[in-house]
């Protein structure tokens, strides 16, 4: 296969989420599938810049649509805020004539100008439609049946557009891709709630006892790792295991991203996917053959 | 930072006052300008949104109350509270309102008149990291995470640096800090296009904000 994908990576990974970044590009090369990142992408504005300006905050966006339009191929944002201001940002100058002109004219100001052509994806999206699970079972050499993952998806890539599932309430398609790939991951009610976000540092208060609950619930259900999809979910959860937390327990939950998760099935090496980069470090041992579970110091036993 | 004036707030039904006005005046030239934002009329107070937010119990004012306090004309009252600076843009209410208010953008709307008026609550400057956020991204193109929380702390919390170290220490040791920002190439080009579109934010609003509407209180909301 040789698709290609334009690939906005967003400042978070290229540094708090540097494992997101390394595990994206190599589950994306094993597939054969060419990721080209965006030349001179800029931030996507988040969600700070929309609190301060907003026809700011859409151009500020719009200039990564623009030079995505260069090429013509998909954009793939895996950072939960990117994917969703990159898409606001599609979707609101399609409903919005006045703002558009704006927009257009603000970008015409740098030499730039946005036919909006391209789509905005989330790689989870990506891997699940265009791959499809059955190749990703095809293409699996490991197995991860020593895995019991949380699957827990967040705020912005379920809400308000959709990027995923039918069901924004009780999204699943984490699930079915991981059972389908071996691992068993168990029911985990809170897989839609709040991380608390940039409140981590704003209100840390307020934001522990978000993550705090977020990670309780997966031990709860004796979850042995939390999947996520989101550079500050994995952060906020991540940083749970070294600052114990609310209720001053500290329960060495690994935090995952889900393209590590896949990496590790279809026999990309933990360093590929960026193991090393996580709190919980869960160190592998000798490559396994096809069948054989990972050895992953750090995991609970399920 | 303004004082609460006892004055502000509704008088007496229907009779607002100069600051109420202006407030309510700007607020509906933002939500105007908002996909949906005319919605907020259909509001029928069920709540939903106050049991939907995961942060409504560190709240002082609940979402559903600040439509109902903007329906009332206590505006001023309203960007004084705590509330608007603790949404985490999660969505949860504008999925699930059952009049599609879109309630995350009417706080986003909310916290952009709080900045441009300099209206906040009070020992709580929580606004300090979209304005870091946002010249961040001014100078550099994009957001550079250290910088960004080390000026926010500095100018906000000093010792809240303190409270951050293990964090900082675990990230640094694991390969997740960059010591030193990201710059696009093309920083001209970015700032060029910031320049154009802050022309559409600034003035007009600006404008809006001098005239002085002789219609307040309840008939201005059913327009």
């Amino acid at each position: 296969m040789d698709t290609r994908y334009t690939y906005y990576p967003g400042c978070s990974l290229h540094a708090t989420g540097i494992a997101y970044d390394k595990s994206m590009r190599a589950v994306f090369k094993k597939l054969g599938s060419e990721l080209s990142e965006l030349e001179d992408w800029n931030c996507c504005g988040a969600t700070a810049y929309m609190s301060v300006q907003k026809t700011v905050a859409f151009a500020v966006s719009a200039r990564n649509l623009a030079l995505a339009e260069k090429t013509g191929d998909d954009v793939v944002a895996p950072c939960s805020a990117c994917y969703y201001a990159l898409k606001h940002t599609r979707e609101g100058m399609q409903g919005d004539p006045e703002l558009r002109v704006q927009v257009e004219e603000a970008l015409a100001a740098g030499g730039l100008e946005a036919d909006l052509s391209v789509e905005v994806r989330h790689p989870l999206e990506v891997l699940l439609t265009d791959i499809g699970i059955p190749r990703l079972v095809e293409a699996q050499t490991h197995s991860l049946d020593q895995f019991r993952p949380a699957c827990y998806y967040g705020c912005q890539i379920v809400r308000p557009f959709g990027a995923v599932d039918e069901d924004p309430e009780l999204p699943m398609s984490m699930e079915n891709l991981f059972t389908a790939l071996g691992a068993r991951p168990v029911d985990y009610p809170p897989k839609v709630r709040c991380c608390g976000g940039m409140l981590v540092a704003t209100m840390p208060e307020v934001a522990t006892e978000l993550s705090t609950d977020l990670v309780d619930w997966a031990v709860a259900r004796e979850a042995n790792c939390i999947v996520t999809v989101c550079p500050l979910c994995q952060s906020n959860l991540d940083l749970i295991n070294v600052t114990k937390g609310g209720n001053g327990v500290s329960h060495q939950l690994p935090v995952l991203y889900f393209t590590q998760l896949i990496g590790l099935a279809i026999g990309c090496t933990p360093e590929e996917v960026g193991m090393q980069h996580a709190l919980i470090p869960p160190a592998a041992e000798a490559p396994p053959v096809r069948g054989e579970p990972l050895t992953i110091a750090g995991l609970r036993e399920g | 930072m303004k004082t609460l004036d006892p004055l502000a707030g509704p008088i007496a039904p229907g009779v607002l006052s100069k600051t109420e006005q202006e407030l309510r005046t700007a607020f509906l030239e933002e939500i105007d300008r908002i996909p949906g934002g005319g919605r907020l009329n259909q509001c029928i107070q069920c709540g939903t949104c106050t049991a939907s937010c995961p942060v409504s119990h560190a709240m002082d004012i609940t979402p559903r109350q600040v439509i109902a306090m903007f329906r009332a004309g206590a505006i001023e009252e309203l960007l004084e509270s705590r509330t608007i600076w603790l949404c985490a843009s999660c969505y949860h209410c504008t999925l699930r309102c059952p009049a599609q208010i879109q309630v995350t953008d009417l706080i986003y709307a909310l916290k952009r008149i709080a900045i441009e008026e300099g209206i906040f609550p009070k020992r709580f400057p929580v606004h300090v990291m979209s304005e870091t956020f946002t010249k961040n991204v001014k100078r550099y193109g994009r957001n550079y995470e250290v910088g960004l929380l080390l000026r926010y702390f500095l100018r906000t919390k000093p010792l809240g640096l303190f409270a951050q170290r293990r964090a900082g220490y675990a990230l640094w040791r694991h390969g997740r800090i960059k010591l030193r920002p990201d710059k696009i190439k093309n920083i001209e080009q970015l700032q060029k296009i910031i320049a154009k579109a802050e022309t559409f934010d600034l003035p007009q609003e600006k404008v809006a904000r001098e005239k002085v509407t002789a219609a307040v209180g309840y008939e201005s909301i059913g327009r």
